[in-house]
């Protein structure tokens, strides 16, 4: 058995969803090499080298991989992936857009946003927002799946002292282009590896309020800012900060949950979240009964009392 | 232009599920179906592209139980012009909804082929992209924009850091993401419009599928209950807890 892992990056550094996939692959037991598909990204593949217990790195360095597009990527992925018995991916946007693509381009099914690996063809997965949790088992001759990077700890960025191969494979299907891309700028840690989260919804009234009322909580607590689907349709804040069943997972050690009602949506994205604490003016409100500690109060008040009392 | 739009029949969003006590499954027995939400906006883009003029006729497609027929006449309801049922009870997955998608794509030509980006059921997100790879078409998933210029698409996708935009080739897969629209809500005249529009039904084998999937459920479960919390009554004592208690600040 071997395992392909499929690097995720923006052509400079290795996102930290690869180390989570890293460790998910240790669990199989097998031979781990890293795919580094882009363009100009040495110095990725050198950090996915030092990775512990990765023990090769393929760079398939040219443009036709700088962004990766998936038209390009999964076939390079499908064509080198059938020497391995596994093939696993961050279940990130890249990692959803590219591995389904590959898999069919193999012809087998593939398992989607793994939470738990009970043995080399058997893992566990939530299904319906999380209100069900799967046991699957493949029968086919590669496994292909997504991880939820939260559900595994990340491995060492160091202690690895893998070998790095260039390979010159070139995949270009000619069918996508890349355009442009915007990306929202933050000096907040990144929401899906935060070790606190503070979020906002509906309740926080508007876009300027959502920024005058939790900006000093995070700010005080280090901590990444998220959202309800509510706040984000409601335009207070951008659409990569939802946190839900169709946006980000996140398992902190504290999500603080500020004027969010808790719909499945929401909750299917926070529930692993070790402590989690409501905020918010409903008594009935359903994240109470999600939450460890709930405190009904207006939020106006209710923050600022804390920012300055912690 | 063509375009065909995939919708599944699922369990509605706002229902709370059960898992049957012998772990066999979800328990659907009584329980409300709908369109899944991610296709109901596929079906909104395509019939606001025939309303400008770049789309000329929709084709909705479903591949399920018969009762799945309800959720395609819903789509007729909302502007869809004619409907395909494959009627099956079998256990497929998505390579097997990929297959016989291709199947209906090679027969009926559309330019523009549009799904949701995951169905609310089994949250796989895959069908989209595997229609992709087996067409050899370009894919653009997680879409909240969609703009045609003659033969070619470009579509603004949702990313983990904002937002890319790429332009495909047509013909083109598009995945919806819930910012893409706001799906309207049918009116009685056109549910009723919708009864006489036609509705073929077919078998997988028509489109040469007949294997289900290669992934057994072994189990359904529910997942870990939280243990209660509590109600506190001032920030003091939610400070105090946070701090004392359970030692995350």
């Amino acid at each position: 058995m071997s395992i392909l892992v499929i690097a995720e990056h923006d052509n400079k550094a290795l996102n930290g969803a690869t180390l989570n996939v890293v460790a998910a692959a240790q669990k199989i037991g097998a031979d781990i090499t890293v795919l580094v598909a882009g363009s100009g990204a040495q110095a990725v593949a050198d950090q996915a080298a030092k990775v512990a217990g990765v023990s090769k790195v393929l760079l398939a360095d040219n443009a036709v991989y700088a962004n990766q597009l998936a038209e390009n990527v999964a076939a390079l992925v499908a064509d080198l992936g059938k020497n391995y018995s596994h093939i696993f991916a961050a279940s990130t946007t890249s990692g959803k857009n590219v591995l389904p693509r590959a898999a069919a381009l193999l012809d087998v099914s593939m398992i989607s946003d793994i939470i738990a690996i009970e043995s080399p063809t058997t893992f566990k997965r939530p299904i319906y927002a999380g209100n069900a949790i799967a046991t699957v088992e493949s029968t086919e001759s590669v496994v292909l799946a997504t991880v939820r990077g939260t559900a595994f700890d990340p491995v060492a960025t160091e202690g690895g002292s893998a070998s790095v191969e260039a390979i010159g494979d070139v995949e270009d299907a000619g069918v996508s282009k890349f355009i442009s891309e915007e990306i929202v700028k933050s000096e907040r840690p990144e929401l899906t590896a935060a070790r606190i989260v503070v979020s906002g919804g509906r309740g926080v009234g508007s876009g300027e309020n959502y920024h005058t009322v939790l900006d000093p909580l995070a700010d005080k607590l280090g901590a990444a800012q998220g959202a309800s689907r509510a706040a984000v349709d409601a335009g207070f804040v951008p659409n990569d900060m939802q946190v839900g069943q169709t946006g980000k997972i996140v398992a902190p050690d504290l999500y603080i949950a500020v004027g969010i009602s808790g719909a499945i949506q929401h909750l299917a994205g926070m529930k692993d979240s070790k402590v989690i604490v409501a905020i918010n003016k409903d008594e009935e409100a359903p994240i109470n009964a999600v939450a460890d500690y709930w405190l009904v109060g207006d939020l106006n008040t209710v923050i600022p009392e804390l920012v300055s009392k912690i | 232009m063509k375009a065909l739009v995939a919708v599944k029949r699922v369990v509605d969003a706002n229902v709370k599920v059960r898992v049957k006590p012998d772990n066999s499954g979800v328990d659907l027995t009584n329980v409300k179906m709908s369109i899944n939400p991610f296709c109901e906006i596929a079906v909104e883009e395509a019939v606001r592209l025939k309303e400008k003029g770049t789309v000329s006729e929709i084709i909705v497609v479903s591949i399920g139980p018969k009762e799945a027929q309800e959720q395609i006449r819903s789509s007729m309801a909302l502007g869809a012009d004619r409907g395909i049922l494959v009627e099956t009870t079998d256990d497929i997955g998505a390579l097997e909804v990929a297959k016989i998608l291709k199947g209906i794509v090679e027969q009926e030509k559309p330019e523009l082929i549009l799904l949701g980006k995951q169905a609310i059921d089994d949250d796989s997100n895959q069908v989209g992209q595997m229609l992709g790879a087996l067409l050899g078409a370009g894919q653009g998933t997680f879409a909240s924009v969609v703009n045609v210029a003659g033969d070619k698409v470009q579509v603004t996708r949702e990313v983990d850091g904002g937002l890319q935009t790429v332009e495909l080739t047509l013909p083109a897969i598009i995945t919806t993401d819930l910012r893409l629209n706001e799906p309207r809500y049918a009116a009685l005249p056109n549910i009723m419009k919708a009864r006489k529009k036609p509705l073929e039904v077919k078998a997988p084998a028509d489109y040469g599928v007949s294997a289900s999937t290669k992934l057994k459920t072994v189990k359904v479960e529910p997942p870990a209950e939280r243990k209660a919390g509590v109600q506190v009554k001032s920030v003091d004592e939610l400070v105090e807890k946070l701090k004392n208690e359970a030692k995350v600040i």
